[in-house]
């Protein structure tokens, strides 16, 4: 019945003020998409020597910005106002308690500003505030504490978001009690466990160690025990960038293709295989790190492989749902049935698109997750080849698309032009094959990643696949393409915040063919998928860390103190300051020496 | 639950290649001997560089026949020694460490390559062949000057190798 009626009326006929949260989400993530973008342009040109704006020592205070904006802001502000239509549209109830929504709202956009201030106050030195310790922000390199703070909480505020979708979950039960959860809810409810296991090592080594120290109050931080906190966030943060695309892949797509989802069971069995396994690999970033067993890298590794499978699974599930949409519009034969699919459509498009791209980062992935190939690329441009394909195609590239798709349901408004949205996702493809394609080679030929200037003074690359410098053009000119994408979209949807509303845009979304009474009842048993993910990661992670804490101290082996963040003048008040807490330094570790 | 037999064997199929992948790398661990970057140094003092014995003075030393070490000292922005030397045909084990922040040690388009953390040492074990230069670069963000950080590890032959030697004994 609830079906009728969502045939009727869209999500903002039905939801409006759930919609303007939703709204509201997603125009934070283009903002940030939007920075990113005009941060990536300045440094794609920079580095390949095309254009140079800035000096090489701020390059680092643009790859800071380019990557927090895009993988923290644009990618979760995105997230939470999926979700949240998700969560809404598939117990199709309003969420308990806006005020709370707007709360997690506010608190995440204020963490946000808070971090962004403390990044772009690096280009000027009229103050003393800087944080160019790129994305990963690894000690002892010192941000300044706005820096943290505002990561701090922005994050307090995606696990309020997480607690107000669970909450309104737990309401809909109520009301229905022997019903199975909505797939949709499913997967926003095992997304977010994992983000609460996977968020909460970066929150404490951020509240206990990095913060303290960066105001001063502790004197030193063990470089190796905050890198490996920080991967034990970094990795599953991948997947819950990933996990939005996949639930559009899942829910979304196949009825844009004209047909429905294939299976609902396997959708939760993969959800719930990611919840398993997204968090204990993160020691395979630190193969190369010093201070770490084999035995311990050698676990991860066998992890990460298995999170393959779940992945393997989407590419059949996915395929086989947009080949049954193709066989009910008409298509046929073994491949014919690829040309009866709505090309057309930029949201079917550019899903496709960045599935296909998806793919190629599955397998350079594969060598990165390789313990021992992975000395080939570590740290090589090879790295940034591969995650442009997969969080910058497969998740942005979707993330866009799903946009053209879902912006009339939560505005009522059409999408200004469909035709460039089309023309958009297609040079997003072919930006991101040209640049990808040539970073993937370089970094063979060894160039290092993360840097302004990566010709050297002392010795040149070895040619292969083409010259470093014709990659450079291969690299230069699919960055300009992507900015232009990028562009097209922003002003596109600019253009189509100036439609006027209009009503008959609803397009509701069709239940499975394999529907939910086919999985068994302990796939929505959620405690315990929660009780084993923890178990895999204290299983992973409980030695790593005691040996870390072991050979380094909690407070580490006698490593300084650099910030990025004070002037040369005051850097050497800071060195005085720093020996004057030698001595607290030296009576604290002997304390935890005592503890240990 | 209902799967598709087509499902079944991607499935299955999935879990192969997922095998083979782990089963390579386990072979490379135990058949050739790969050896990966561990824990096989106890930690060390980053503020005290200057009173340990193996890396007040950065150096390359004879410690076998054909066998070499090399304590290598990375800080912000460069490498000590530098250039490194080695004979050819030897095995060189490097043992390389950080005075400040974390940095990377790698030789351009080889597999030589480590993270370098202060408080620890990392040792990769390597096999040269013929003379040649390579680049070395730091590949981890180290702080403003980080394009900047490079240096040499140069390959010789025996008897230039000899010559150097001999000549900074004299010094």
């Amino acid at each position: 019945m609830s079906e009728a009626i969502e045939a009727e009326r869209t999500f903002y006929d039905k939801f409006p003020k759930e919609a303007r949260i939703v709204r509201a989400a997603f125009l934070s993530s283009f903002l940030a998409l939007i920075l990113g973008a005009i941060f990536g342009i300045i440094q794609t040109l920079h580095r390949t020597d095309v254009a140079r704006i800035i000096p090489s020592t701020d390059y680092y205070t643009v790859l800071t910005a380019h990557g927090v904006f895009l993988v923290i802001s644009f990618t979760i502000f995105f997230l939470v106002g999926l979700f949240t239509w998700a969560v809404v549209r598939s117990l199709d109830r309003p969420l308990l308690n806006t005020k709370i929504t707007w709360t997690w709202y506010a608190l995440m956009a204020v963490g946000m500003t808070m971090t962004g201030v403390s990044i772009l106050a690096g280009f000027t030195d009229a103050i003393d505030m800087s944080a160019d310790v790129l994305f990963t922000f690894y000690a002892p390199l010192q941000a300044h504490p706005l820096f943290y703070t505002g990561l701090a909480v922005f994050i307090v505020g995606s696990w309020i978001a997480g607690a107000d979708w669970f909450r309104t979950w737990l309401a809909w039960k109520r009301e229905n009690p022997d019903e199975r959860i909505p797939l949709q809810t499913f997967m926003v409810l095992t997304t977010m466990a994992m983000w609460y296991i996977a968020s909460s090592a970066v929150a404490a080594s951020v509240l206990i160690f990095l913060l303290p120290w960066s105001l001063g109050l502790i004197d030193q931080v063990n470089p190796t025990l905050t890198r490996t906190l920080f991967w034990f966030f970094g990795h599953p943060v991948v997947y819950f960038w990933l996990m939005p695309a996949y639930m559009l892949w899942y829910t979304v797509l196949p009825k844009i293709a004209g047909g429905r989802l294939f299976s609902d069971p396997l959708a939760r069995v993969v959800f719930v295989l990611f919840l398993l396994l997204s968090t204990p690999v993160g020691i395979h970033h630190q193969y190369l790190d010093p201070g770490i067993a084999e035995g311990f890298k050698f676990i991860s590794m066998t992890n990460t492989m298995f999170l393959l499978l779940p992945s393997l699974l989407t590419a059949f599930t996915v395929v086989a749902s947009v080949e049954y949409g193709a066989r009910q519009r008409g298509g046929s034969g073994l491949l014919g049935w690829l040309t009866d699919l709505p090309w057309r459509k930029p949201e079917f498009t550019g899903m496709m698109l960045a599935g296909l791209m998806f793919a190629a980062g599955g397998f350079s992935g594969m060598v990165n997750a390789g313990m021992n190939i992975n000395y080939m690329i570590h740290n090589t441009i090879w790295v940034p080849g591969h995650f442009h394909l997969t969080v910058g195609t497969a998740v942005a590239l979707t993330f866009m698309a799903a946009t053209y798709w879902i912006w009339p349901q939560i505005t009522n408004k059409p999408i200004y032009s469909r035709t460039i949205g089309l023309v958009q996702v297609v040079v997003w493809f072919i930006g991101m094959a040209l640049m990808s394609n040539a970073m993937h080679a370089q970094g063979i030929m060894g160039v290092p990643r993360r840097t302004a200037e990566p010709e050297y003074s002392g010795f040149e690359y070895a040619t292969m696949f083409g010259g470093f410098e014709e990659l450079n053009i291969q690299i230069a000119i699919g960055g300009t393409l992507l900015f232009v994408s990028t562009v097209l979209f922003i002003g596109n949807l600019v253009l189509t915040m100036g439609n006027p509303k209009v009503s008959g845009l609803a397009d509701p979304l069709p239940p499975a063919l394999s529907g939910p009474n086919d999985s068994p009842k302990v796939l929505d048993n959620l405690r315990l998928w929660v009780g084993i993910a923890l178990t895999l990661v204290v299983l992973a992670y409980a030695l790593p860390l005691a040996a870390i804490i072991q050979r380094g101290g909690l407070l580490g082996p006698g490593v300084g103190t650099y910030p990025v963040w004070l002037s040369p003048a005051l850097d050497a008040l800071a060195n005085t300051a720093v020996s004057a807490f030698g001595a607290v330094g030296d009576a604290s570790a002997s304390l935890v020496e005592v503890i240990r | 639950m209902h799967i598709h037999a087509y499902e079944k064997l991607w499935l299955a199929a999935s879990v192969m290649l997922i095998l083979l992948l782990v089963g390579s790398v386990t072979y490379g661990a135990i058949g050739p001997g790969v050896a990966m970057v561990a824990d096989s140094e106890p930690t060390i003092d980053a503020g005290g560089l200057d009173e340990d014995e193996r890396f007040s003075e950065p150096r390359v030393e004879q410690v076998g026949e054909n066998e070499y070490e090399a304590y290598v000292v990375s800080f912000q922005f460069g490498f000590q020694p530098d250039p490194i030397v080695v004979p050819e045909n030897s095995t060189v084990t490097f043992y390389v460490t950080s005075r400040d922040v974390i940095h990377g040690f790698e030789v351009a388009g080889t597999n030589a390559n480590t993270m370098v953390v202060p408080g620890e040492v990392s040792e990769i074990k390597v096999e040269v062949e013929e003379p040649q230069e390579y680049g070395l670069i730091c590949n981890e963000y180290c702080g403003a000057g980080h394009h900047a950080m490079e240096g040499k590890v140069n390959v010789v032959s025996q008897a230039e190798y000899e010559d150097r030697t001999s000549g900074g004994d004299s010094e």
